[in-house]
């Protein structure tokens, strides 16, 4: 499905900051120019210096549809030595304006009427897109068998963290499984290495078939090992969508 | 609009020209693609040339390499907002495909066709007269299976989504046929220096 919204530039104001990780935080914006959006799409922002000079990236959009359409939530991990992400961890703040356009995207979505098992495979912020499926999933009352297999480096690097605990707990349908790769502790069901086809298929496990579509997100590497992974978990390679945010 | 506290790195203005607006550089060659990496087995890959549903010629890999070898060092830029100068490719010239089978093209426009259903539209304009090449190799070695080996269509001079990775034919259409991308909001032609990115840039 398509979105026929003009995709003019408008701005955005940040009514709220919210910090998610160490790395992480969470920017809630105001759309001055309102828009309906799927799970798993993202927007343009652009930044621009007094000499004209402008900086645009991608960023998932992590909030359900059902947040909208005035509103929606970014996630943005701050990189070390990069133009845009430090400006959003080290500048920005509640009552700023953001260019920015968008709903973008028709590929990596996935809406509740599709139908699943969905399994979800995010590596660090990649978790974003994903994060408004699962949380579209659970605004829209779906009952579909979703799945979501989560890589971060350590416990307090897993973005959503609550929010996930607390959907995976209610059991209705959506299983989290964590795999944290640089932890110190040892934690009861959560697994200490990287991703692997073993782990994939413990996370489809209590599906009733085979995921109907598979969405892959996180740095190129990410991806690729979680495309192998999946290839040899049975999965089809037709049914996996892939999201990089680079590197 | 200048944005409050945004400055942003630090350009070299001997560069203006050859960065397009809204992009930035970048040393690595980030990887963009809608699927998992295909693995595609030199043993039965084929190039196709076809006027609408009709293949013109079919050729094998080893076929495929004794066309004339043409190099091409190029800027090139993607959608997603990185540009990188002076990429080094080497591969045939579509020129040299066309020539091969001495066809004059029959109709303007060119669906190229990639494993897995990918397809992106790009007018035969953009590929003749030395603009575009089937690459097979970078920077000397054969083409990695992330950057679309082992073989993708480089048309520098468009976002470099046109550059389909993994490409398998071309196909002449008697219309301008959208692509997979192009049918999923990105732009028809994409040009770089007119920030053709989404369907709706003029
Ligand atoms: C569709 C899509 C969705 C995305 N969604 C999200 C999201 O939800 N959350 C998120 O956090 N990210 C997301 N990203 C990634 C995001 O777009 C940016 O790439 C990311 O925030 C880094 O941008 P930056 O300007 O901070 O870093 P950049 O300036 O782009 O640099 C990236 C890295 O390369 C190094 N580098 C590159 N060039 C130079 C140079 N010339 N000099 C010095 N260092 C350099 C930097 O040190 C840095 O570590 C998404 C990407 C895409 C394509």
């Amino acid at each position: 499905m398509q979105s026929l919204a003009p995709l003019r530039w408008q701005t955005g104001t940040i009514e709220q900051i919210v910090p998610r990780t160490p790395r992480t935080r969470s920017f809630f914006l105001k759309l001055s120019e309102p828009f309906m959006y799927e799970a798993g799409q993202h927007i343009d922002v652009r930044l621009t210096a007094p000499d004209g000079y402008q900086a645009r990236r991608g960023y998932s959009i992590a909030s359900a549809p059902e947040m909208g359409p005035d509103r929606i939530e970014l996630c943005i991990e701050e990189l070390e030595g990069g133009e845009v992400s430090p400006f959003f961890h080290m500048v920005a703040e509640p009552g700023d304006t953001i260019e920015l356009r968008g709903p973008l995207g028709g590929h990596f979505i996935w809406s509740s009427e599709e139908g699943g098992p969905i399994l979800l495979i995010g590596g660090g912020s990649g978790v974003v897109p994903l994060m408004s499926m699962a949380r579209h999933r659970t605004a829209s009352g779906s009952k579909v068998p979703m799945a979501l297999l989560f890589s971060a480096r350590t416990w307090e690097d897993v973005i959503f963290r609550d929010e996930l605990l607390e959907m995976h707990g209610r059991r209705d349908g959506f299983d989290l499984v964590l795999t944290l790769t640089r932890d110190v502790d040892k934690r009861d069901g959560v697994h200490a290495r990287r991703i692997d086809s073993g782990m994939v298929m413990q996370a489809i496990d209590q599906f009733p078939a085979l995921p109907k579509r598979v969405y892959l997100c996180g740095s190129n590497g990410f991806v690729d090992a979680a495309a192998n992974a999946s290839i040899e978990a049975g999965i089809p390679a037709t049914a996996i969508r892939t999201e990089r945010y680079g590197g | 609009m200048a944005t409050r506290g945004f400055f942003g790195r630090s350009r070299d203005p001997s560069l203006a020209d050859r960065v397009p607006p809204g992009q930035s550089l970048t040393d690595g060659f980030p990887v963009l693609s809608a699927g998992p990496t295909p693995r595609v087995d030199l043993k039965t890959w084929t190039f196709t040339l076809k006027h609408g549903p009709k293949p013109v010629k079919v050729w094998g890999w080893d076929q495929f390499n004794e066309l004339p070898q043409t190099k091409m060092t190029r800027d090139i830029h993607c959608v997603t907002t990185w540009s990188k100068l002076n990429t080094a490719w080497e591969g045939v010239a579509i020129d040299d495909i066309f020539a091969d089978v001495g066809i004059e093209p029959p109709t303007p426009y060119i669906l190229a066709h990639s494993v897995e259903g990918y397809s992106t539209n790009v007018p035969v304009k953009d590929l003749v007269g030395g603009k575009a090449m089937v690459a097979t190799k970078y920077k000397g070695a054969p083409l990695e299976p992330d950057h679309g080996g082992p073989a993708r269509l480089l048309v520098p001079h468009l976002y470099f989504w046109k550059s389909a990775k993994w490409v398998n034919g071309l196909q002449f259409t008697e219309r301008d046929e959208l692509g997979f991308w192009e049918l999923r909001g990105y732009h028809a032609y994409g040009d770089p220096w007119k920030e053709q990115r989404y369907t709706d840039d003029p």
